[in-house]
């Protein structure tokens, strides 16, 4: 059909030819060549158009999902050995919350891949090759596209909505390492298998809902991989609000509720003569998670320059049963445990000239209260509970980066960490992280 | 939990005032196509642009505010070809509204229904930040705003047949006011033919094809790469056995590259409206046309 189109155009360009002969004035002639110039626009255009059209993809390949590999690596310089990394105060997560390693290492490299299932449904899997080879599925769900009235389900694994920086992927973090609050809290970052309905209210300003419930299959869950139960095993509930200050700066402000009964949910400490041994909590953990976010750039158009500043508040309320010792038979001991803890922290991150950022973040945990009933009651004395005598963790962190394109950063990232409360470990990481293939879309 | 559904009830109503209540709630990318459902709706629709002639569109955030508007929109229209794809994908799915999802009669991608200049044949990074379905600027060229008017017009008749005839008869003056519109411009366009320019971005390669002037170069090394001194370096270089006759800039681009090379190679640099909005002229489509080819006019004589 375009072929004839353009033969047409042709056809009509040649007839108008013999008329300029004819023409009788110089006003008529360059009418006429102003014709013949429209005409060769035309026909271009209609070659250009019939080119395109041959260049549509063809074959099964063309509906392969988008796919996008996530590549980084660290350079870690570190007073203190990252293995031995532990954050006093606090139950240990069993999360992967230690610093990267001294010196050169590869990060963790994640392969995304995403696509539309069909006309209902939206399909993510995202899958991360850790440095000693193992894999793991960081996410995979499916999302409804087609629900009406502001309604989005979610099921399968996926970031819990809990706080704000819990739901973005390390790469996109503006720091190298979680807060602390996130390491102590969230295990680093909380990622379970379950089901979420989240709704968008009809108003100008944003307004959201959600509930997700959850197998329970990390910290603050217990035990790791999840009770072996009916039902669920963690549930959350969260709301956003957020708008726009005026032309350049936008806001959100976030509110969630997780709440959890972990069973046997253990981790590792010494006793007081230095004695490894295995503790184990039952009992109920719920955290509030509080954050907000503002985001500046002249007329909203980041290129040049933006300010972010993103805080969160995490406060922990923990009640049950606390057993000591667990792993030797016979010498099991179990008390009563109560704790009330929290933690936040605030961090800035400027782009003052095209393609470089500075940022600096501060990180507080607060120990709060926590009594343990087998110490009251005199079975046992605190010194046989190290990792949960009462300490206030710190962290002040500066980092530059520079991102050459939207597919690349390299970061330099100093760090003064105080989470063990002997010892005071100075950080220096230089990283890279880049990505390939599909173009991603980050989350506000 | 309690006090969680307290408080979503008591924002919930707080809160609780509705986009207008017009026809047809209109969502829009970028404010060029918020002008054109403007012309074919009048008071039948209501317009929210995503964007200003201020932002770059490629570099967008995915803002709560953007979500809140696309939430309740029943025609979301969008430049397409993957400018975009940055932040447009998670507004979708994070919005909640099966009406503008792709495939959808409320989905319209305005450069699917025009010839699109600059379709790579190679596709690679490390060319840039290239947009495999071509160029998506399509906005400058008065002949592609016809052709997405006549889209636009079917598509809101289609969604809103009360209002259809309205629409229909917009439409159809619009573009009557259009045509007669186009053939001034390229009147008055005439002298721009075959003139050399330098472009910030390949922003205006629709403009440059419809009025026959000539890119020699960009600022930007690369397509979305920041201008870096060296590349205007070179570019000094080319200006002194290549003179361009003018250097364009758009409304959200920096003007110091533009300026730099201005004032070294003694070639004046011209911002341009990149979309309605883009300067005090660029009110509507037809100041945009206007303005665009009267600043290039005070430049090049």
């Amino acid at each position: 059909m375009v072929k004839k189109k353009v033969l047409a155009l042709a056809a009509s360009a040649a007839l108008a030819l013999p008329l300029v002969a004819r023409a009788q004035s110089q006003d008529e002639v360059q009418a006429l060549r102003d014709r013949v110039d429209q005409l060769e626009k035309r026909v271009t255009d209609a070659e250009q158009a019939a080119a395109q059209a041959s260049n549509r993809p063809a074959g099964e390949n063309a509906l392969n999902p988008a796919v996008s590999l996530i590549l980084n690596g660290t350079y870690g310089n570190l007073s203190q050995d990252p293995a031995n990394f532990k954050i006093n105060g606090f139950v240990p997560t069993g999360g992967d919350v230690a610093p990267p390693n001294r010196g050169l290492s590869l990060g963790e490299s994640e392969l995304a891949l995403a696509a539309n299932v069909d006309h209902l449904f939206r399909g993510t899997g995202i899958f991360s090759v850790s440095s000693d080879n193992s894999i793991e599925v960081e996410e995979a769900y499916i999302q409804t596209l087609a629900l009406s009235y502001g309604f989005t389900v979610k099921a399968g694994r996926f970031f819990s909505s809990v706080g704000y920086q819990n739901q973005i992927h390390a790469h996109a973090w503006d720091f190298t390492d979680a807060p602390l609050a996130n390491k102590v809290f969230l295990g680093n970052q909380l990622s379970d298998d379950g089901i979420q309905l989240k709704w968008v209210a009809p108003t100008e300003l944003y307004f959201d809902f959600g509930v997700e419930v959850g197998r329970g299959r990390n910290f603050p869950a217990g035990p790791e991989g999840g009770r072996n139960k009916n039902g669920f095993g963690l549930s959350n509930f969260f709301t956003t609000l957020g708008g726009d200050f005026g032309t350049g700066t936008a806001w959100q402000a976030g509110l969630s509720y997780l709440s959890t009964s972990p069973q046997d949910r253990t981790y590792d400490d010494v006793d007081s003569t230095g004695t490894p041994v295995t503790n184990s909590f039952t009992g109920t953990s719920k955290l509030w998670a509080l954050s907000g976010i503002l985001k500046w750039a002249p007329n909203f158009n980041p290129t040049e320059r933006s300010f972010k500043l993103q805080g969160e508040y995490f406060q922990r309320r923990e009640n049950g049963d606390l057993a000591f010792n667990t792993a030797t038979p016979g010498a099991t001991q179990t008390g009563g445990y109560a704790s009330t803890q929290s933690g936040w922290y605030l961090q800035g991150v400027y782009q003052f000239i095209p393609m470089w950022r500075v940022g600096y973040r501060y990180d507080r945990l607060n120990a709060g209260s926590t009594s343990i009933g087998l110490v009251d009651s005199g079975a046992l004395t605190a010194a046989d509970f190290p990792i949960l005598a009462k300490y206030n963790p710190t962290r002040q962190t500066v980092m530059v980066d520079w991102s050459p394109s939207e597919f690349s950063r390299v970061r330099l990232q100093l760090a003064q960490d105080k989470s063990r409360s002997d010892a005071t470990d100075n950080e220096v990481f230089l990283e890279y992280i880049v990505s390939l293939g599909a173009h991603g879309a980050h989350k506000f | 939990m309690r006090t969680i559904l307290k408080l979503g009830a008591a924002l919930g109503l707080a809160t609780s005032w509705l986009p207008a209540a017009a026809a047809l709630n209109v969502f829009v990318c970028e404010p060029e196509w918020g002008a054109l459902a403007q012309e074919l709706g009048g008071d039948k629709v209501s317009v929210y642009a995503a964007t200003t002639a201020l932002q770059d569109p490629h570099r967008i955030e995915a803002r709560p505010s953007l979500i809140a508007r696309i939430r309740s929109a029943d025609l979301l229209v969008c430049s397409g070809s993957e400018l975009e794809i940055g932040w447009l994908p998670l507004l979708l799915t994070q919005s909640g509204n099966s009406r503008i999802q792709l495939g959808t009669p409320g989905y319209l991608e305005a450069s699917q229904y025009v010839a699109k200049l600059e379709v790579p044949t190679v596709v690679d990074r490390a060319l840039g930040d290239i947009h495999p379905g071509g160029n998506p600027h399509i906005q400058t060229d008065p002949r592609n705003i016809s052709k997405v008017a006549t889209v636009l017009e079917e598509r809101m008749a289609q969604l809103d047949p009360a209002d259809a005839a309205t629409y229909h008869s917009r439409a159809k003056a619009f573009l009557e006011r259009w045509r007669g519109a186009i053939a001034r411009w390229e009147k008055e366009a005439a002298p721009l033919r075959g003139v050399p320019v330098v472009e910030h971005h390949k922003a205006f390669s629709y403009f440059i094809n419809w009025t026959g002037m000539r890119e020699v170069a960009t600022l930007e090394p690369k397509p979305g790469i920041p201008p870096t001194p060296s590349h205007l370096a070179e570019l000094l270089d080319l200006m002194k056995s290549q003179p361009a006759k003018v250097i364009v800039y758009s409304s959200y681009d920096s003007p110091q590259a533009a300026q730099f090379l201005s004032e070294r190679s003694k070639i004046p640099a011209v911002m341009l409206p990149f979309t309605v909005g883009g300067t005090e002229k660029a009110k509507d489509l037809f100041g945009f046309f206007d303005d665009m080819i009267g600043r290039l006019l005070g430049a090049v004589k």
